[in-house]
C-alpha cells in the first residue's frame, strides 16, 4: 500500500502574551511531534476532545497553518511551504460549519468556480461541464447554482461544500467535525454521501470527530489524540471495543449507548490538563488509574504491538 | 423585506429622504434656473430684504442675489462634501481592510498612525493641512477627506478582523486564491455595507467641517460662493441685516438635519442585527392570545402541559413551532424529550415559563398546569416568582447564559437572595454549599472566579448549581451536554442522575442523543414538526419504536461498537413550519405512507400499556391497546 500522506515529527507550537518588541512571554504546544501515515484510500479517523489539537493539526494539513517543525508528505512529494494554493490541488478541507464557510454574497455558481478558475485554469465550457458533474455526484440540482447560501439547509450546505472540495480534483479530504452541525437524520445522509464519492472517486480521508460512533462507522483506522499526541493508534473495529491505552478506555465508556446504564468512568473533579503548564511525563497520567510512578518522569512513547496497533503507554491493557 | 420598503417604514428618514431629494435636484438644475448671475455686485442694492422687489431672498452686502448664491452655494458644499466622503471613505477603508486583513505587524503599525491622527482635535488638523497647502475649495476638500480617514480605517478595519478570519476566507486560499483576490472578491463585498452606513452618518457632518473651514476663509475664495463663505462674509452684518446669516445657516440646518436622519434609516435598514428585531425589546413573557378553549384543570402531575401550541409571528407568517403538545412530569420522574432542530423541543420547553421571546412569539392555545396552577396567561409577576425558584432551568450553552462580568459567586448569590431574602453572607455560605454539591474543586476559591475562567465542563457546573439554588421542584434542561466533550457529559449526566434521586426532582430533558435519553430517562417523548409522535416508558420504546419516525431515527445514528457500516438515512428534509401538510408531517419521509396519511388529523393514541404514538399504521400495537 502506498501513502497518500505522511506526516513526521510535525508540531506547533503559538506563542503567548506576545509583546510589540522582543520575544512573547511564553509557548504553548498545541500539537507535540507527531507522525502519522495514511494509506491511499483509506479512512484515517481522528478523536479527542477539545482542545487536543485535533484542528490546528487539521489545519497545518492543509496548509492553512504553518507547522512549527516536521514535515508533510502528500502522495510522496514533500509540501512545507504553508501555502494553500499549492496544497488546494492534493488535498482539500471540509468545514465543520457549512454555512459559514460559504460567502454569504457569492452566488454558490461562483463560489463552485473559483477552484476550477484559480487551481486548474479551466475554460468556461470546461467549467460549466465539470460543475454538473460533480453536482450530479453529490445529488444537488444544477438550478441551485445561481442561489445564494442562505437559502439553503444546513445539509445541501455541507453538500456545497463537499462538492467545492472535490472540484479542487485533490485525492484528499481532510473533514473537519463535516455533520458535527448536522441534524442526525441529515448526518446519515451526508456520511453515506461521503462513503459513495470515496468509492467513485478513490478518495483518501481523513475524518476529524469527537463523535466516536461516527468516527466508527466511516473509518478502516482510528487514531486517539490526547492533549497534542497520539495515543492509540488501531482498526475501527477493535479500537473502542478493545481499547489498549487507558485514555481510549475511558473514552469508550463515557459516550452514551443505549442499553448501558449510566455510570461516571472516572472521578469528576478531573480536568485537561493546563497547556500554559504543561504536565512532565505523560500528559494522561493525574486521571489514569494504571498510572506508574514511571509515568510521572518520562513521556510513553508510540510502540507498535502487533500487526497495526500503535500505543503510547508505559503500562497498557 | 427590501432595503427600500424597511427605510420608507421609517418615517423620519423618509422625510429626509425626501428633503435630500428635493435638495439635491435643485443643485442639479441650479445652472438651468433664470437665476441672477451669483457673482455680479451691485453695490447700489445691498442688503434688500426678503421678498423685496424680483429678489426673493434679498440681497447680500455687495448687492449680490442671494437665491442665486445659495444654490449655488448648495451645489459646491454638497459636492465638496460627498466628494470627500468619498475619498475618506475610499482611502479609509482601504487602509482598515489591509490592516485588519494581514494583522500582526502591519496592523499594528497602520493602526497606532491612525490613532495618532486622531489625537489631534480635528479642526485643529484640519487647519494645519489647509495652512500648509494654501487656502482653496480643494485644499478644503483634501483637508476634510484626510481628518475622516481614521473614522472609516478604524471602522472597517474591525469588521475586516472579523471576516479575515472566517471558514469561507478559508476555503477561498484553498481553492487557489491569492490575498489580493480574496480582498476584492471575498472580503470587500461583505464589507462595502459597512461603508456605506459609515458614510451615511458622515456626511452630513463633512459638509458642516467644510462650512467651517470656508466660514474661515480657508475654503472657497470670493467671489466664489458656498454656505460656509456665505456665512462668513455674513457675520459682520449679523445684528443690521441678520437675513444674510440666516438663509445659508437655515440651508445648512436643513441639509445636515435630512442627511443625519436619512443616514440613520440607512443605518437601521441596512445593519443585520436591527434588521433582525434583535435590538427590540422582548416583552418580560411571553404574550399569550388563545383563541381556543382553555382546557381543564390537570393536578395529577407536577407539570401538565395540554394542547399546548406556541407560533411565530414575522413578516406575515405564522411558524408553527409547537402545534399541540400533551406532556406531563411526575414528581422525581424525568422525561425526555427528543427531536431534531425544529421539531420544536425548546419552543415547547420555553413556552411553559413564558420565556419564549415575543415579539414573534405567541401562545395561541393550551394550559401548562404547575402543581394546578395555569402557568400560561399567569401574569408576570407569578411567573417570576416560579422562575428560577420552583421551576429552573439549564441551557445548553453555560457560556452565554452566565453573565461575563459579574463573579460566579455574585450570580450565584443574587439567585438566591432573588428568591428568598438572606444576609449577604448567608447567601455566600449556600452558594459555597451549591458548588460542593456539583463537585467543583476549591468551591470557595472559584466563587470569586468569572465565567470565562472555568472550563466548558466547570461552566455547565456552575449552570447546574445555578439552576440548584433554590431547591426547585423541576428543572427544565436544554440539551444541557451537547457542547460538552463526551468524558464530561458522563460527568455531568451522572451527577443530574444522582439529584434527582437524592432531592427527588423533577426533570425535563431535552437532547437529540438517544443513547442520553436510555441512561436518564424514566419516559421519553418524541418531538417531529411541533408534535409529540410517539411516548411512552424509555427502555419499551427504545426496544420496540412504533412510530416510523422513531423507529428509523433511531437506525440513522450510529451506534458504538457496530464497527463500520452503512447507515439507513431518512430521505429528504423536515417540512417548513409555515406550511406545514395536512395529516402526518412524516408523510413526505415515510416508506410506509399512504393515502390516508395525508389527509385530517391523525390523533397521538394508545397502543400499549402506557404507550402512545401518532401514526395510522404503527410498526406495533398490543392486543389489549386495540380493544
Amino acid at each position: 500500500m502506498t501513502a497518500a500522506l505522511e506526516v513526521t515529527e510535525l508540531y506547533k507550537t503559538f506563542a503567548v502574551g506576545k509583546r510589540l518588541i522582543g520575544p512573547p512571554r511564553a509557548h504553548v504546544r498545541a500539537v507535540q511531534p507527531l507522525t502519522l501515515t495514511i494509506n491511499k484510500g483509506e479512512t484515517l479517523g481522528i478523536v479527542g476532545e477539545s482542545g487536543c489539537g485535533k484542528s490546528t493539526l487539521a489545519r497545518m494539513l492543509v496548509g492553512l497553518l504553518e507547522p512549527s517543525g516536521g514535515q508533510i508528505k502528500i502522495e510522496g512529494e514533500p509540501l512545507n511551504t504553508a501555502d494553500p494554493a499549492a496544497f488546494g490541488r492534493r488535498i482539500q478541507y471540509v468545514f465543520q460549519d457549512p454555512v459559514s464557510s460559504l460567502n454569504p454574497r457569492r452566488t454558490i455558481r461562483q463560489i463552485m468556480e473559483a477552484p476550477l478558475k484559480h487551481l486548474h485554469g479551466m475554460s468556461k465550457a470546461a467549467r460549466a461541464r465539470r460543475i454538473a458533474e460533480i453536482f450530479s455526484a453529490v445529488n444537488l440540482r444544477l438550478d441551485f447554482l445561481d442561489r445564494y447560501p442562505h437559502e439553503f439547509s444546513g445539509g445541501q450546505a455541507q453538500r456545497i461544500v463537499i462538492g467545492r472540495a472535490l472540484a479542487a480534483d485533490a485525492r484528499i479530504l481532510v473533514l473537519d467535525e463535516p455533520v458535527s452541525a448536522l441534524d442526525v437524520s441529515i448526518q446519515a445522509q451526508v456520511l453515506n454521501l461521503l462513503s459513495d464519492l470515496k468509492e467513485k472517486f478513490d478518495l483518501t480521508y481523513l475524518f476529524i470527530s469527537h463523535d466516536l460512533a461516527v468516527v466508527e462507522a466511516i473509518s478502516d483506522r482510528i487514531a486517539v489524540l490526547y492533549f497534542g499526541s497520539v495515543v492509540e493508534i488501531g482498526p475501527a473495529i477493535q479500537v473502542f471495543s478493545q481499547p489498549r491505552h487507558p485514555y481510549t478506555k475511558l473514552l469508550a465508556e463515557s459516550a452514551p449507548v443505549v442499553g448501558r446504564p449510566l455510570t461516571a468512568p472516572e472521578g469528576r473533579e478531573t480536568e485537561l490538563p493546563d497547556p500554559h503548564n504543561p504536565p512532565q511525563g505523560c500528559a494522561f497520567r493525574a486521571r489514569c488509574s494504571r498510572a506508574l510512578s514511571q509515568c510521572g518522569l518520562e513521556r510513553p512513547e508510540l510502540v507498535r504491538e502487533g500487526a497495526d496497533r500503535i500505543i503510547a503507554c508505559h503500562n497498557s491493557l | 423585506m427590501s432595503f427600500l420598503g424597511l427605510l420608507v417604514r421609517n418615517r423620519l428618514a423618509f422625510a429626509g429622504l425626501v428633503v435630500m431629494l428635493v435638495i439635491v435636484v435643485l443643485a442639479l438644475v441650479t445652472p438651468l434656473l433664470p437665476l441672477a448671475d451669483p457673482d455680479v455686485t451691485d453695490t447700489a442694492n445691498r442688503f434688500k430684504r426678503p421678498f423685496a422687489a424680483s429678489v426673493i431672498l434679498g440681497t447680500d452686502h455687495l448687492g449680490r442675489d442671494l437665491l442665486s448664491r445659495l444654490l449655488w452655494g448648495v451645489r459646491l458644499s454638497l459636492a465638496v462634501g460627498f466628494a470627500s466622503a468619498l475619498i475618506a471613505a475610499a482611502i479609509g477603508a482601504a487602509i482598515g481592510i489591509i490592516a485588519g486583513f494581514y494583522g500582526g505587524r502591519t496592523d499594528n503599525v497602520i493602526m497606532r498612525g491612525v490613532d495618532m491622527l486622531m489625537a489631534f482635535p480635528y479642526i485643529l488638523l484640519a487647519l494645519a493641512i489647509v495652512a500648509s497647502l494654501g487656502p482653496g475649495l480643494i485644499n478644503a476638500l483634501i483637508a476634510v477627506a484626510a481628518v475622516n480617514i481614521p473614522f472609516f480605517a478604524r471602522n472597517i478595519r474591525g469588521v475586516t478582523v472579523s471576516i479575515a478570519h472566517t471558514e469561507f476566507v478559508d476555503a477561498a486560499r484553498l481553492s487557489g486564491m491569492g490575498d489580493a483576490r480574496i480582498i476584492l472578491t471575498e472580503i470587500l463585498p461583505n464589507v462595502v455595507p459597512v461603508i456605506v452606513i459609515a458614510m451615511s452618518t458622515t456626511v452630513g457632518w463633512m459638509i458642516l467641517e467644510t462650512a467651517g473651514l470656508s466660514f474661515l476663509g480657508l475654503g472657497s475664495q470670493p467671489p466664489q460662493a458656498d454656505l460656509g463663505s456665505m456665512l462668513g462674509e455674513a457675520r459682520s452684518a449679523l445684528i443690521t441685516n441678520p437675513h444674510t446669516s440666516i438663509v445659508p445657516g437655515a440651508m445648512i440646518l436643513v441639509i445636515v438635519m435630512s442627511i443625519n436622519l436619512l443616514g440613520d434609516g440607512v443605518r437601521d435598514a441596512l445593519d443585520p442585527r436591527l434588521r433582525s428585531g434583535a435590538l427590540s425589546r422582548p416583552m418580560p413573557s411571553t404574550l399569550v392570545r388563545r383563541e381556543e378553549p382553555v382546557p381543564a384543570k390537570e393536578t395529577s402531575a407536577l407539570l401538565a402541559l395540554s394542547g399546548l401550541k406556541t407560533q411565530f409571528h414575522s413578516n406575515g407568517r405564522i411558524h408553527k413551532a409547537v402545534g399541540g403538545v400533551d406532556l406531563y412530569v411526575r414528581p422525581g420522574e424525568c422525561v425526555g424529550v427528543v427531536g431534531e432542530s425544529g421539531s420544536g423541543k425548546s419552543v415547547t420547553a420555553l413556552s411553559v415559563m413564558g420565556l419564549v421571546a415575543s415579539p414573534p412569539g405567541v401562545i395561541t392555545a393550551g394550559a401548562a398546569h404547575f402543581s394546578g396552577q395555569d402557568l400560561i396567561g399567569a401574569n408576570y409577576e407569578t411567573l417570576r416568582r416560579l422562575r428560577g425558584d420552583r421551576v429552573a432551568y439549564i441551557f445548553q450553552d453555560p457560556l452565554t447564559a452566565l453573565h461575563p462580568l459579574y463573579t460566579v459567586g455574585a450570580q450565584l448569590v443574587e439567585a438566591i437572595r432573588v428568591h428568598h431574602a438572606m444576609p449577604r453572607a448567608k447567601a455566600r455560605e449556600h452558594a459555597v454549599e451549591l458548588l460542593e454539591s456539583v463537585r467543583i474543586p476549591n468551591a470557595e476559591e472559584r466563587l470569586d472566579g468569572y465565567p470565562h475562567e472555568l472550563s466548558g465542563g466547570m461552566r455547565q457546573r456552575v449552570g447546574i448549581a445555578m439552576a440548584l439554588a433554590n431547591d426547585p421542584e423541576l428543572i427544565i434542561a436544554d440539551e444541557p451536554t451537547t457542547s460538552l466533550d463526551v468524558t464530561v457529559q458522563a460527568q455531568i449526566l451522572s451527577l443530574l442522575s444522582e439529584l434527582q434521586r437524592e432531592r427527588g426532582l423533577a426533570i425535563i430533558f431535552i437532547t437529540h442523543d438517544f443513547g442520553v435519553v436510555a441512561q436518564l430517562c424514566n419516559r421519553v417523548a418524541v418531538m417531529y414538526a411541533g408534535r409529540i409522535v410517539e411516548e411512552g416508558p424509555t427502555d419499551a420504546i427504545l426496544n420496540a419504536p412504533a412510530h416510523p419516525y422513531t423507529a428509523r431515527l433511531m437506525a440513522c445514528v450510529p451506534e458504538l461498537g457496530r464497527g463500520r457500516h452503512r447507515l439507513a438515512a431518512i430521505p429528504g428534509l423536515p417540512p417548513v413550519l409555515d406550511g406545514l401538510p395536512e395529516g402526518c408531517a412524516f408523510a413526505e419521509r415515510c416508506h410506509k405512507a399512504k393515502e390516508a396519511c395525508r389527509t385530517g388529523e391523525i390523533a397521538l393514541t394508545a397502543n400499549a400499556v402506557q404507550r402512545a404514538v401518532r401514526c395510522i399504521d404503527p410498526e406495533f400495537r398490543t392486543a389489549d391497546a386495540a380493544r
